[in-house]
């Protein structure tokens, strides 16, 4: 299983480091998301009560993670239509690779490419909104898992539309909802690695961790009779 | 036409099937019975007989949506069976363990490549030849035998005619050294070395003791490979035609 991830990884990402749409797409997709929300709420309204914060640095963990998911959803449409377009679905299954192993080594690549996309647009916004981190390790953790959990539970869904004409509209359409509790429990953890105590953040975090495991998991067990049906 | 006397079995990147196939036994590759197989709601095939043995090259021919593909996808495992019963390989596809089974011992060559066009030629045949478990060090002759170790191993997969596309997903076939070779319009988009080169590998793979499905439109070319036509419409078997004579195969 763990051969067929890293092969299936290595070529996901050798696909994307040759084809640029990460940088090239991606990631100015979500720095013009963050430019927008910028212009939309303005730098000067202070949050009364909350140390002198300015709005926008306060809704800053917010506009992140929502800059990262609709980033998300590029990548994970992109993960499918590499496989869709020339029948590629049915030599993976030809190939008699296992199934729990290319979920994994999908799942790999786009936390890979959300990894870089987070670091990127995280540097970014906290130019942009002036937000500063408190609280390092939190902040790490909230990242890796909500990485995890956004790739895993993104994976899984986009698989269930990867045969339909209609994935590109269908897959955000399944992903977001189920992804909502993903953003609430990045933006209240990362709220608190920026600006409150540590310990109102780590209860989120492992909030973030079950829900990874729980789409690692279903992903290890469910995809391949996903495959089939797609 | 393809030439047996060139093929010579010391070429590494000579054709062969899997030794279960080569170990002589005479049971039937393809047997099916009154084989159903839906599309959506449609029956692409309405109760398929056939029975096909050991080393037999067998050309598939019928006017287009007969069901050639789809017989050709059920034998390799990938569509499903609704109803009728069928053994391929000696796995029962109407349940999903036989299918899985199945589908690592076929090399299909449909109508799609399965390449990825950002990645290069010797990219896309490593990448599966390292998914289809197949032997790495035939990766090099394979390649060479196909035109493919030239100029064409950087070039990326999305700047190749229809035909050297076509030479790339026949050489990644070739790698997986399949027991039963199902293979749709294997001439089409090729030039005349190309579908020389195809005949070969037919003729070659039948020597190794594989099986050989041809769906063909190409009829008079693939007759000369093949023993026997099976004549498909309406996604029934009509006839089964013995070179030289006529017999009811269903």
């Amino acid at each position: 299983m763990l051969r067929d991830a890293r092969l299936v990884a290595a070529k996901d990402l050798r696909i994307e480091w040759s084809s640029k749409v990460l940088t090239a797409q991606v990631l100015p997709f979500g720095f013009l998301v963050l430019i927008l929300f910028g212009f939309g709420i303005s730098p000067e309204r202070i949050v009364q009560g909350k140390d002198g914060r300015s709005v926008l640095e306060d809704v800053s963990p917010a506009l992140f993670w929502l800059a990262v998911l609709f980033s998300a959803l590029l990548a994970l449409g992109r993960s499918f239509a590499i496989e869709a377009d020339d029948g590629n679905l049915d030599a993976l299954q030809l190939a008699g690779l296992e199934p729990a192993g290319v979920f994994l080594g999908k799942t790999a690549a786009v936390a890979v490419e959300l990894a870089v996309l987070e670091v990127v647009v995280g540097s970014g916004a906290l130019l942009l909104y002036g937000a500063t981190i408190r609280h390092w390790l939190l902040l790490i953790v909230v990242l890796v898992t909500t990485t995890l959990a956004l790739s895993g539970a993104g994976i899984l869904y986009a698989a269930l539309g990867a045969g339909l004409r209609v994935r590109d509209t269908l897959v955000p359409l399944l992903v977001l909802p189920v992804l909502a509790p993903v953003l609430l429990g990045a933006t209240r953890a990362t709220e608190a690695a920026l600006f409150g105590a540590a310990a109102d953040g780590w209860s989120w975090a492992g909030f973030l961790g079950a829900f990874s495991l729980l789409y690692l998991g279903a992903g290890i067990l469910l995809f391949g009779a996903l495959l089939e049906e797609s | 036409m393809p030439n047996p006397s060139k093929i010579s079995n010391d070429d590494p990147a000579a054709v062969s099937g899997r030794d279960h196939v080569a170990s002589g036994t005479d049971a039937p590759i393809v047997q099916l019975q009154e084989a159903v197989s839906l599309i959506g709601q449609f029956p692409a095939l309405a109760g398929v007989n056939l029975v096909v043995g050991p080393g037999e090259v067998v050309l598939i021919r019928g006017p287009n949506g007969a069901g050639k593909s789809t017989l050709l996808r059920l034998c390799s495992g990938l569509a499903s069976l609704t109803s009728g019963a069928g053994r391929i390989l000696g796995h029962d596809i109407s349940d999903r363990a036989g299918r899985r089974a199945v589908r690592r011992e076929v090399g299909l060559l449909g109508h799609a490549t399965s390449l990825y066009d950002e990645l290069t030629v010797e990219q896309n045949i490593r990448f599966w030849v390292g998914a289809n478990r197949s032997d790495e060090t035939m990766v090099e002759p394979v390649m060479h035998r196909f035109g493919l170790d030239g100029r064409l191993r950087s070039v990326r997969v999305a700047g190749l005619s229809a035909g050297q596309r076509r030479r790339t997903a026949m050489a990644i076939v070739v790698c997986r050294r399949p027991s039963l070779w199902l293979l749709d319009e294997p001439h089409s988009g090729l030039d005349e070395d190309g579908r020389t080169l195809v005949d070969d590998l037919v003729v070659q793979a039948a020597q190794s003791g594989a099986t050989v499905l041809i769906a063909s439109h190409e009829v008079d070319r693939v007759s000369e490979l093949a023993a026997r036509t099976v004549v498909i419409a309406g996604g029934r078997v009509h006839t089964g035609e013995q070179l030289g004579d006529s017999t009811d195969a269903s």
